[in-house]
């Protein structure tokens, strides 16, 4: 008699076919990131108003030196497109990296200490929820100027929200637990039992927190540089390329598919990538 | 009951007056207001003038408490460029994003419900599985992307639809479209994750031995229970568009709220990109205790014994 | 005549790894409750639910012989089965706090019922759930009607299961252990309202329980299971005087009787635990605690008559 397996759900952690996906493009992205300088075929920055608008290689026409062809200052758009993709990735990590910072020193002190504390924690993060992010961060720009230092201290100032809610509901969760009340009543300070107890305990699911912030870092930057109020140009990023594009649009559509294509598939992966973490780890997300 | 909801609408003030104050803080960042009034071209004496015209020579701290005192009686102060009114201006302009947004969420909600709930009773099956996939996908798109995009196709090389301006119904559906992108994928999701939950209850086990129809275990009976977390996340998800409708109205030249903003920053017209942000974390607020009440509502059991 | 009900070896799985059940057989005849006995785990739910076709997705069912009123259940649909659910047959549960749905009224939730199987208009439909109420005892009727579930202690929500099961007058009653979750004291109120309801309307009932106090109050036969086996089945008085199966005599050792049980005497008990029994296995499932288990019981099980209406599960002889 054979014995017919029960239905399973989709293949789970670091078996599943998306992880690996969202872990490519990741690693793929992380790559161009870094080696970005020797991996451009030509400078990003240098115009060529002689070979402006050259259409990429699937199309007629083409010009073999510029595989995806030029935008309209003649600029090679692959080199573009890489470049971007080195300060999309910078952006989403350091933003990430000041967000956590924040949110998670908040959501900690909230869920350990509660009473008054937690209180005033909650009140934070419902005023934090109650702003409308975009339109902040575009003031902030548009007041003060454009500025790399500007743009990733604004946008962690206005990110921290998911991991201060995850950050407090998990260390409450911990708290309660039995190997702190153990620890405890063994004379640990307060400030061990944060560091050794709780805080390696938290880990797993703010990493999954942190992945999913940094796709939403990298989405609203792109979206404030489409406005113009972002990465200060002539920096190539993907949202003002898509910006810069919009006039030819109608004419050359591929000059917005190529960089929304590239945002689209960067987002993707590390979503996919932190879903699998999060099935990995069995974290979760949401209080 | 009551006490639930004064408690909620004491800190929804509190939430309001911070929102008040950092909006205040925020549009005092650049330093001197005056300077960037009076233009690059002004001579010591202009900017004097500005400064006092504006009310910008006295302390902080009486600017802030005017401010205060102003918004709560409903003045919002007037606008450097327009010279009309704030509050006129946005009073104005309100019906374009509300539209908006309220277009988004009908969307949002006619595709996600079905979506969910079909989900959730093929559960594991392919189509569950397609399903997940297209939740991922809208959770990856730019929607300023996704816009120009249905510009492109539905709006250019179709000619279904008119790409800008307010004039008729047509007009919101690409942007409402886009909208309700944001908000399908974690409505979906709630939905689905509801419904299976319900599905596995033990009232759904003894509507089942009742002997009722498919439909009704599965409309009536399931989705009811089902149903509350969601109407409560599509408020606040409301909330999340009316914030996030800058951008859209930006593309697809809408003159709401959100465009109204991004006009202001340009112009450094402060008090009303001050007056905005209040106003719609105000709505944000109003969102989430109307999420609370609709819980309340939905639920017997929250109401008290 | 048929019996009401008539299950003959029947086998559920899950997945086909876990046998839950392995062969029970049992019926039910009019105006008569049957007790089906058992401990955490034995199928006995599993049995009740797979009569009224409630199982879980991923289940698989089969039997030689499984009759309602002599009509074949088996080869039913699922929309045939649903007009005899709630109609001709009822089912009660558990546990009363989590079977009722938290959104609707009592009242909307009784009438439901009978407008979905009979077409009866909302005033008819309320007038009897009223009636039913009343019947099961509880006071203010009407007033209950329009009270939400949480607002109903226990006790009062298992009178109310049991009143919307009988509002299209089934002739079937599965009752799937009724009282565990209640006190004490409802207890014994849930079950003297059972046997009165059984009296008045000639009810068959299977009882599942694993309480050996309540098969001897209400029962009148009874079927022991273990491991997803009827292992004996008797009238209620001949198996109590009579146990023929080691594991039946082993649980009867168990109870304290009043009068009885010395009070130096220690209380008897079962070596060993339930086995999990996979696909393919033959033989006794007892025969790991059984104290006269030999090599034979390792092999097919003859099943013995002790008596007219009698029937075990041993090669120990009668």
């Amino acid at each position: 008699m054979s014995v017919a397996a029960v239905t399973a759900g989709p293949k789970r952690g670091w078996r599943s076919v998306s992880t690996w996906t969202g872990a490519l493009i990741v690693g793929a992205a992380a790559i161009c990131a870094v080696f970005a300088p020797l991996l451009v075929p030509h400078d990003p920055f240098a115009q060529d108003l002689g070979k402006r608008l050259l259409v990429p290689f699937w199309m007629e026409g083409n010009n073999p030196d510029y595989i995806l062809g030029t935008d309209q200052l003649g600029r090679d758009y692959l080199s573009r497109l890489i470049w971007g993709c080195r300060i999309s990735m910078l952006i989403g990590v350091t933003v990430t990296i000041v967000s956590a910072l924040i949110g998670i020193t908040i959501g900690v002190l909230g869920g350990f200490l509660g009473g008054r504390v937690d209180d005033a924690v909650l009140f934070a993060i419902t005023t934090r929820l109650s702003i409308p992010v975009v339109l902040v961060a575009l003031a902030v720009v548009g007041l003060l100027g454009s500025s790399m230092t500007l743009l990733v201290i604004t946008l962690g100032l206005l990110l921290w929200d998911r991991f201060a809610v995850v950050a407090r509901s998990t260390t409450m969760q911990v708290r309660n637990l039995d190997f702190v009340a153990a620890a405890w009543c063994a004379g640990c300070s307060r400030f061990r039992i944060l560091s050794c107890e709780v805080l390696p305990n938290i880990a797993s699911h703010l990493v999954v927190v942190a992945t999913l912030e940094i796709a939403l870092a990298i989405l609203l930057e792109a979206t404030l540089s489409f406005l113009g109020l972002g990465v200060p140009p002539p920096l190539p990023s993907w949202g003002l390329m898509i910006a810069e594009a919009k006039d030819y649009m109608f004419f050359s559509p591929w000059v917005i598919v190529i960089p929304g294509v590239a945002l689209f598939v960067l987002v993707l992966g590390v979503n996919l990538l932190g879903d699998g973490l999060r099935d990995l780890f069995g974290a979760r997300t949401d209080p | 009951m009551l006490q639930f909801l004064v408690r909620r609408l004491i800190v929804a003030v509190l939430v309001a007056a911070t929102v008040m104050t950092l909006a205040f803080i925020l549009t005092r960042l650049s330093g001197d207001l005056a300077i960037s009034i009076a233009g690059p071209n002004a001579t010591q004496a202009d900017v004097e003038a500005v400064r006092k015209a504006y009310g910008l020579d006295q302390p902080l701290i009486t600017q802030f408490f005017n401010w205060v005192g102003n918004a709560l009686s409903g003045d919002l102060g007037d606008s450097y460029f327009f010279k009309t009114r704030v509050s006129s201006l946005i009073a104005e302009r309100m019906p374009v994003t509300l539209t908006l947004g309220l277009t988004g969420l009908v969307i949002a909600l006619v595709v996600s419900l079905p979506l969910g709930i079909l989900a959730a009773v093929r559960e594991n099956t392919a189509f569950d599985r397609a399903v997940q996939v297209v939740t991922l996908l809208g959770q990856a798109m730019p929607s300023f992307w996704l816009g120009l995009l249905l510009m492109i196709t539905l709006g250019l090389q179709l000619g279904w639809l008119p790409i800008s301006g307010t004039g008729s119904w047509e007009h919101y559906v690409m942007p409402g479209i886009v909208l309700a992108f944001s908000a399908i994928p974690a409505l979906t999701r709630l939905t689905r994750a509801g419904m299976i939950q319900a599905m596995g209850s033990d009232y759904i086990r003894t509507a089942r031995a009742k002997g009722l129809s498919r439909a009704s275990i599965l409309l009536k009976h399931a989705l009811r229970n089902a149903a509350i977390p969601v109407v409560a996340i599509a408020a606040v998800q409301l909330g999340f568009m009316l914030g996030g409708s800058i951008v859209i109205e930006q593309v697809f030249a809408l003159h709401g709220v959100g465009f109204l903003a991004w006009e202001s920053i340009g112009k450094n017209d402060f008090p009303v990109v001050q007056a905005v942000v209040l106003v719609l974390a105000v709505i944000y607020v109003a969102l989430t205790m109307l999420a609370d009440l609709m819980n309340a509502v939905l639920d017997p059991r929250l109401r008290g014994p | 005549m048929s019996a009401l009900l008539e299950i003959e070896q029947l086998e559920v799985s899950f997945g086909g790894r876990t046998s839950a059940v392995r062969g029970a057989s049992l019926s039910v005849e009019r105006g008569e409750t049957h007790c089906l006995v058992g401990e955490s785990g034995c199928g006995k739910s599993v049995t009740a639910l797979s009569v009224m076709n409630l199982l879980a997705r991923g289940a698989r069912r089969s039997a030689r012989h499984l009759a309602f009123e002599g009509q074949d259940l088996q080869g039913l649909s699922d929309r045939g089965m649903a007009r005899l659910r709630g109609n001709a047959m009822a089912m009660i549960f558990q546990e009363p706090m989590t079977s009722l749905n938290p959104a609707y009224t009592v009242g909307s939730q009784m009438t439901e019922v009978l407008r979905r199987h009979r077409h009866a208009s909302q005033r008819v439909a309320t007038d009897r759930a009223a009636d039913l109420l009343a019947r099961v005892g509880i006071t203010g009727p009407g007033m209950r009607l329009g009270q939400f579930p949480h607002q109903l202690s226990g006790g009062l929500r298992q009178r109310v299961m049991i009143a919307m099961a009988l509002m299209c007058e089934p002739k079937l009653l599965i009752a799937d252990e009724p009282t565990t979750a209640l006190d004490v004291t409802v207890q014994a109120q849930i079950l003297r309202l059972l046997a009165q309801l059984q009296r008045d309307l000639g009810l068959g009932m299977l009882l599942i329980t694993h309480d050996l106090g309540i098969v001897a109050r209400v029962a009148h036969r009874v079927s022991v299971m273990y491991a997803g086996e009827v292992v004996e089945s008797a009238a209620t008085a001949e198996l109590f005087a009579n146990p023929k199966h080691p594991y039946t005599q082993g649980l009867l050792r168990c109870v304290p009787v009043p009068g009885k049980t010395r009070r130096d005497e220690p209380l008897g008990s079962i070596p060993g635990t339930v086995p999990r029994i996979g696909p393919g296995f033959e033989g006794c499932a007892f025969r790991e605690r059984c104290g006269f288990a030999d090599q034979t019981c390792a092999h097919t099980i003859p099943r013995h008559a002790a008596g007219p209406d009698h029937e075990f599960l041993c090669r120990l002889p009668a």
